[in-house]
């Protein structure tokens, strides 16, 4: 009972300190955002290293191999998508190409 | 708790530390980048400290470290290959994947936690309920993610899929599963009412996301992230593990927040989305508008659009799931470019919702070298209307319908782009089909407003020749 309301306790405060950091995140950035969180679900892979460590029976074994493969795939996945979409929102503003030496045309 | 263990248990606090700033350092775009890379760094932490204590604990047999290895290894080799070589339009049916398979390990641990402790001692309560939570909320992820993905990906119809009987169909599984999970828990260690779990909350998982319209696409996948984060917490519960349960916590409330958060700015609730049955925007569409307000319509040409738009000061561009669909976003870059190099103010004004995913539209423009800094959200665009010669309305229709600001219509009281307010609009579609809402538009029949009907990227490409001949005339 009482890991039962320390982890509680630590799921719930959790969920405020979520609700509290994304509410402030710019619609810009909710793509990135959430492929960014769906890599820290990723952390179900360590969830797969305690189910090896335990598992002594074939079908334990099978339920490691698909733990560890699907949690895999999220975590490395999930953080090298992100980074991709994120480098290139922080890359420089590029140069501009044409001079505005032809400002005449405008107006 | 030994010293060992709390020596983990602090690794873990910092991890999770690490976790919250990171994300908190996705609040803006120029420290997005390295948040994402602390978060990573917090994994390494919180998986390596994992495998330490689970080597000196348990020990555990070879075969399973072995399984675990090369599990990993076809995982990761596949995720990064996904990662690195999607497009970007395509990026929500990856995120949805990955919520796929996240969703499915939390399940296959919380399985595993069952079946390995029926030899020992029977479970008690404070892990039974979380081990059948969460197999339920898993197994309904990976389907109902892999039925999105498909969706997305146009392997399935987009469109809702319904018959006679559908929502009984779903209340019963819904019930069949229920029953099992009360079962489940509450009888002695019977693996096979565990399975029925699973195969139940399977199909409820694709008969869910079926029956949802590929429009509320955005909303689901939000949806089902929030929905992994809870099994990962509940795999957390269910093997003690604190990392699991704050990163799955953390998930969680992200994804609940943005799923409220679509849900308003398409002017849904998230209960009728899941119910379904609302979201055929494919069939209401073939209303057609009615004759009198094709009569009011303006038509123009690529070289109206572009004279229009080299007398303009200040143009707003509003891309919306056309210009996605038909993938204009590097001829709509290169559009503005040319514009900028006139001294021509020109900003893009993004909704919510645009796109396939929250936030969709701005990678699309970023992967075309558009800077974030002209990337206008809505209440800012807003603000910018006002003084605005020129809105450039590209593949959207809903989300610039002045209607909304009406009672008594399927958009009412939807947040919209004010392109109404700008002094000039010129919309670049193919038709004059309603938006997903079913309605018509008035915007398009205002007096100052002149359609184009073409593809957005072939228009784009017609609009760029032509203002790039007429300012070097």
């Amino acid at each position: 009972m009482e890991t039962l309301y320390s982890n509680l306790a630590i799921f719930v405060l959790a969920l405020l300190v979520g609700v509290e950091v994304i509410g402030k995140i710019p619609s810009t950035l909710h793509t990135p955002m959430m492929s960014g969180s769906n890599a820290i679900h990723g952390v179900v892979i360590a969830g797969a290293v305690v189910t090896a460590s335990l598992a002594d029976s074939p079908t334990g074994y099978i339920l490691t191999f698909i733990a560890g493969a699907f949690a895999a795939a999220n975590v490395f996945g999930g953080y090298v998508v992100t980074d991709r979409i994120l480098k290139m929102f922080t890359r420089p503003t590029p140069p501009k190409t044409v001079d505005t030496t032809t400002t005449e045309d405008a107006s | 708790m030994t010293g060992f263990q709390f020596l983990v248990g602090i690794l873990y606090l910092l991890s999770a530390s690490l976790f919250v700033v990171g994300l908190h350092m996705m609040r803006a775009p120029a420290t997005a980048r390295n948040g994402n890379r602390l978060s990573a760094v917090g994994m390494v932490i919180a998986v390596l400290a994992t495998i330490v204590l689970a080597l000196v604990v348990d020990g555990g047999e070879w075969i399973a470290w072995v399984a675990l290895t090369a599990g990993v290894l076809v995982g990761a080799v596949f995720g990064v290959y996904r990662a690195r070589t999607v497009k970007m339009t395509d990026v929500p049916q990856l995120v949805s994947v990955f919520n796929a398979v996240g969703g499915s390990a939390a399940a296959a641990i919380a399985f595993a936690t069952f079946i390995l402790a029926t030899s020992a001692d029977p479970l008690e309560l404070t892990v039974s309920i979380p081990v059948v939570l969460d197999v339920l909320i898993g197994s309904i992820t990976f389907s109902g993610s892999l039925i999105a993905a498909g969706k997305l990906q146009g392997i399935i119809p987009g469109n809702p899929v319904t018959f006679p009987g559908s929502r009984l169909l779903n209340a019963l599984v819904a019930a069949i599963a229920l029953g099992a999970s009360v079962a489940a828990v509450m009888l002695p260690h019977n693996t096979l009412l565990l399975l029925v779990v699973l195969v139940t909350a399977l199909i409820l998982g694709i008969l869910m996301v079926l029956a949802i319209g590929g429009a509320d696409a955005p909303v689901v996948v939000s949806l089902l992230n929030a929905l992994t984060g809870l099994a990962v917490a509940m795999a957390g519960f269910a093997i003690d593990n604190q990392a699991l349960i704050i990163a799955g916590a953390l998930v969680g409330a992200a994804g609940t927040i943005l799923t409220l958060q679509m849900a308003q700015a398409m002017n849904r609730s998230v209960l009728s989305i899941i119910v379904g049955g609302f979201g055929t925007g494919e069939t209401t569409a073939t209303a057609g508008p009615a004759a009198e307000d094709l009569a009011n319509v303006r038509s123009l040409t690529s070289d109206d659009v572009a004279i229009q738009l080299a007398y303009a000061q200040h143009v707003l561009i509003v891309p919306g799931y056309g210009l996605a669909a038909a993938q204009a976003q590097h001829e709509v870059a290169e559009l503005a470019a040319l514009l900028m190099a006139h001294n021509i103010d020109v900003k893009y004004a993004i909704h919510p919702v645009a796109g396939r995913m929250p936030g969709h539209m701005n990678v699309l423009l970023a992967e075309a070298n558009v800077p974030y800094e002209q990337m206008l959200q809505l209440d800012e665009a807003n603000a910018a209307f006002d003084n605005c010669d020129v809105a450039l309305v590209i593949g959207a229709n809903d989300v610039c319908n002045p209607d909304a600001r009406k009672p008594g219509n399927a958009v009412s009281g939807m947040p919209i782009l004010d392109a109404d307010h700008a002094k000039a609009v010129v919309v670049i579609k193919r038709s004059m089909r309603p938006g997903y809402a079913g309605i018509t538009n008035p915007l398009f029949t205002d007096p100052k407003t002149g359609m184009l009907f073409a593809d957005a990227k072939k228009a784009l490409k017609d609009i760029t020749v032509a203002v790039k001949e007429y300012v070097s005339a």
